[in-house]
């Protein structure tokens, strides 16, 4: 079990994480999430123990790492960009740290691992001839050859494309609970977080807002900051709040985060309001409404339905896509 | 703390050797001029600097160091854009051949240049001979090879997409060199100009053999007031004006230097073929060429005349110690005992090469390491600008008494070589370990592997071929230095280019046809060992 403890770290005295702690229990994966800057990478290097902690302290199974350098910790790093070794080939790559552990019958275990991630027959490809997915696959294999105690993911789907990232991400998750692996992930994504991580913790100006098990956090954000990071379009406070709330069935609360889609076009709803613009996109309509007693929120509508701007709709809310927040600052 | 104990631990070694064979003697030195009969006496130093011979000295130094430093700029850029941007065939050779003479030996290039435009020579009639002209001529003859090799290596590396974009926008490609490629490059262009300054301000083998008794730099001055005149105080006063002068010139070089990012978008594109706008490229390298050709043509057709006749006599005269007896040693002697010292001046500025790239080139995690490995950066590029003359005297007056007596030791000529080397060597390794990304050494941290075993993984596959490079280069200028070797080597056992240099003296055509020949096989030798290195294809080779 991985233990932060108040944990500052700094860069030549400008504080790069303040105060962190935190607990990752054995066979979890948390998900560091938090906008560029906002010291989330520094963290993880801390962990790993490339970077040397000013105050606070990170332990495992209760003991301090300080002083423990990398190599020792046995806590695999895994690079946004892979970071394998070019003269080396796939196989020696994946097995380079069984060879320094001269673990016996290496090849069957860098066959099975590479079969793991989906790339049996690569043995004896070198790296510059892959592709980034497939990189990203084998630096996975690589960190997870000798079964790290935890495994340390810094962005590691962020230099793929789009597509390839939803398919490798869920693939992630696959690889990590087949191995029961505990890993600790940074990243911007959402998606990506919410996709390989079981929790959750929300990092900004170097602390960390908000943690806890991942569905928890998405449900109530701690404060309108962190609701907007996670991605809700809008955050209402005061007399608009409390219009929405009622008009979604809820009880009244200071603030709520709405999502882009919590507001749906029906043919009859508690809210009306008249369109101010329109988008087309391939699964909805998305709308900018202007609803009364509230202002300008965000609502979708079917693709077959026609709302054009100026045209007067009525509106339903979908309570799920809602959260109740604090109140701002 | 821990860092701090490895980060030391690693430099020890090499700041013991830089302690005790240069800045015990370069400090040996200075402290000579600084007292006299025991007492702290700086009235001496001003008095041999009031002194008018003193004053032209210096003014000379100055006027033709950034003669020989503005010529090689003139002439290197366009060079280095023909050579390094532009495709053509024998490109390669061309680009090696005209890396050679950096590494010629100063005294051979200094008898090639006398036997072109002394009296009897091909180009005699210009009356060159001992003038200003020809020592300047000589100082470019050198350093455009570092120019064309610091700047090219730059124009190679340069992202073309900005001057690309500045040409799109309507710019014409003399503007486009304006506003672009020149400020681009400019860091670049400052670096090796700063550098050929320095070299040019220092040259020793080149002044001493063609400047005569009419022209004398600081340099070569200070070795004539020690050797000829004994005057230890002025030679002293001297050479703390030049440490004074070269370091201040370190401190700006060091700031001008580029840092190399390795982040940095690097172009491969294909350079276009040469094209009829390319001439000043096409002038500049064609006067290179002529500029290195000609001397080096000259030396060879001189080695083989024989009285009015052309023969292999002088080469078949260097088993023997020359008419009269002008060499304790036969020439082939000293061919032996130049290779030796070069083979241990080679591993001794290699190991310590290495050590300094390494610690100045790991990442550091506070202003003070920052600090630190800089400072440590800029100490062991001291040795470039202090004169070897300097060193080798200081050698001389500090290191013969207990409990440092190496007076009659053979390892010292090679060890104050390889102080010379050093500054090459890690200019050659430090932008190659630089480059290597830092996350490489931490991936293989995080598997398990200890600091050396990362090494082995990440470092020494990028380094192999920049290490047998800086080791050929530490080899040539071993073969070739003068200065340093000059006060140090013993009288039994002389390095070929001291015995150049005596037979140069010597009165006796025989013995003048045997410093030509000698002047072709030490010149040969290094220009296979600079060929063979340019054949591994290392970019940092010769840029600082």
């Amino acid at each position: 079990m991985l233990t932060l403890a108040h944990l500052t770290v700094e860069y030549d005295g400008a504080p790069a994480v303040v105060d962190a702690s935190l607990a990752l229990e054995d066979g979890h994966v948390l998900a560091v999430l938090g906008p560029s800057g906002s010291g989330k990478s520094t963290l993880l290097r801390a962990v790993a123990g490339l970077e040397p902690a000013a105050a606070g302290s990170i332990s495992w199974d209760g003991h301090d790492l300080a002083g423990v350098p990398t190599h020792r910790r046995g806590f695999a790093l895994m690079f946004q960009d892979g970071q394998l070794f070019g003269h080396l080939t796939v196989a020696r790559n994946v097995g380079y740290a069984l060879r320094l552990r001269r673990t016996p019958n290496a090849a069957a275990r860098v066959r099975e691992l590479l079969a793991l991630v989906g790339l049996e027959g690569y043995e004896d490809r070198l790296p510059a001839t892959l592709s980034g997915g497939e990189r990203q696959r084998v630096a996975l294999a690589r960190s997870l050859a000798v079964q790290p105690r935890l495994l340390l993911l810094d962005e590691p789907l962020s230099a793929l494309d789009a597509g390839l990232r939803e398919r490798l991400a869920t693939d992630l998750r696959d690889i990590l609970r087949a191995a029961g692996t505990t890993a600790l992930m940074v990243t911007h994504d959402q998606d990506e977080a919410f996709t390989v991580a079981d929790r959750l913790a929300v990092m900004r100006d170097g602390r960390i807002v908000q943690q806890g098990d991942i569905a928890e956090v998405w449900r109530a954000p701690a404060d309108p900051e962190t609701a907007l990071f996670l991605g809700y379009a809008r955050v209402l406070s005061g007399p608009r709040a409390g219009a929405l709330l009622r008009a979604a069935g809820l009880r009244e609360a200071p603030a709520v985060a709405v999502r882009r889609s919590a507001l749906v076009v029906a043919d009859r709803g508690p809210l009306s309001g008249t369109v101010v613009s329109g988008r087309v996109t391939p699964e909805l309509i998305r709308l900018v409404v202007d609803v009364d007693g509230i202002g300008e929120l965000d609502a979708v509508a079917r693709l077959d339905t026609h709302p054009g701007a100026g045209d007067r709709v009525a509106l339903v809310v979908d309570a799920s896509r809602l959260a109740v927040t604090p109140a701002g600052h | 703390m821990r860092r701090a104990l490895a980060l030391a631990a690693l430099a020890a070694v090499p700041l013991a050797v830089l302690g005790v064979f240069f800045v015990l003697p370069v400090l040996g030195m200075v402290s000579e001029g600084f007292w006299t009969d025991g007492r702290f006496d700086p009235a001496a130093v001003l008095e041999v600097l009031g002194r008018p011979r003193v004053h032209r000295v210096v003014w000379f130094t100055v006027w033709s160091a950034s003669a020989g430093t503005a010529l090689s700029l003139l002439l290197g850029v366009p060079a280095a854009h023909l050579l390094h941007r532009r495709r053509f065939p024998g490109r390669r050779v061309l680009r090696a051949v005209l890396l050679v003479p950096f590494v010629l030996p100063t005294v051979v290039v200094g008898v090639a240049f006398r036997e072109l435009i002394g009296e009897a020579g091909p180009l005699g009639f210009l009356g060159l001979d001992g003038s200003a002209a020809a020592i300047v001529a000589g100082l470019v003859f050198f350093n455009v090879a570092v120019v064309i090799r610091a700047v090219g290596a730059a124009w190679e590396s340069l992202d073309p997409r900005p001057a690309e974009a500045a040409a799109a926008l309507g710019a014409s490609p003399a503007h486009v060199f304006r506003t672009v490629t020149l400020p681009m490059l400019r860091p670049a262009i400052m670096s090796a100009a700063s550098v050929v300054f320095l070299f040019c301000a220092t040259a020793f083998g080149v002044v001493l053999t063609l400047g005569g008794l009419r022209y004398s730099s600081v340099e070569t001055e200070i070795y004539l007031l020690t050797t000829n005149l004994l005057d230890l105080q002025a030679a002293a006063a001297l050479s703390i004006v030049q440490l004074v002068a070269i370091t201040s010139l370190l401190v700006v070089t060091s700031r001008l230097r580029a840092v190399p990012d390795p982040t940095l978008a690097r172009s491969t594109a294909r350079p276009p073929r040469v094209s009829r706008a390319d001439w000043p490229g096409l002038l500049a390298t064609g006067l290179v060429v002529v500029l290195v050709g000609l001397p080096v043509a000259a030396l060879v057709a001189g080695s083989l005349q024989v009285g009015d006749g052309y023969g292999l006599a002088n080469y078949r005269a260097l088993d023997t110690v020359g008419s009269r007896s002008a060499l304790l040693v036969p020439v082939t002697d000293a061919l032996v005992t130049s290779l030796r010292t070069a083979v241990d001046a080679t591993w001794m500025s290699l190991s310590l090469g290495l050590l300094v790239a390494v610690v100045v080139t790991r990442r550091s995690r506070s202003r003070t390491e920052r600090r630190a490995r800089g400072l440590l950066d800029g100490l062991f590029m001291l040795p470039l600008g202090v004169s070897a003359v300097t060193l080798g005297f200081g050698f001389l007056i500090t290191l013969d008494r207990p409990p440092v007596d190496f007076r009659d030791s053979l390892l010292l000529v090679p060890i104050a070589q390889a102080l010379v080397a050093l500054p090459l060597v890690v200019r050659t390794l430090a932008p190659v370990l630089g480059g290597v990304d830092d996350r490489q050494r931490q991936a293989a941290a995080s598997l398990g592997a200890g600091p050396l075993r990362a090494f082995l993984t990440v470092d020494l596959p990028a380094m192999w071929k920049p290490l047998l490079a800086a080791a050929g280069f530490a080899f040539a200028v071993s073969l070739g230095e003068f200065g340093a070797t000059s006060f140090l080597a013993r009288e039994d056992h002389p390095t070929l280019p001291i015995v150049i240099y005596h037979l140069i003296g010597h009165p006796g055509a025989m013995n003048y046809g045997m410093a030509l020949a000698a002047s072709v096989v030490l010149a040969g030798t290094t220009a296979l060992v600079m060929l063979l290195v340019e054949r591994l294809r290392v970019p940092s080779v010769g840029s600082f």
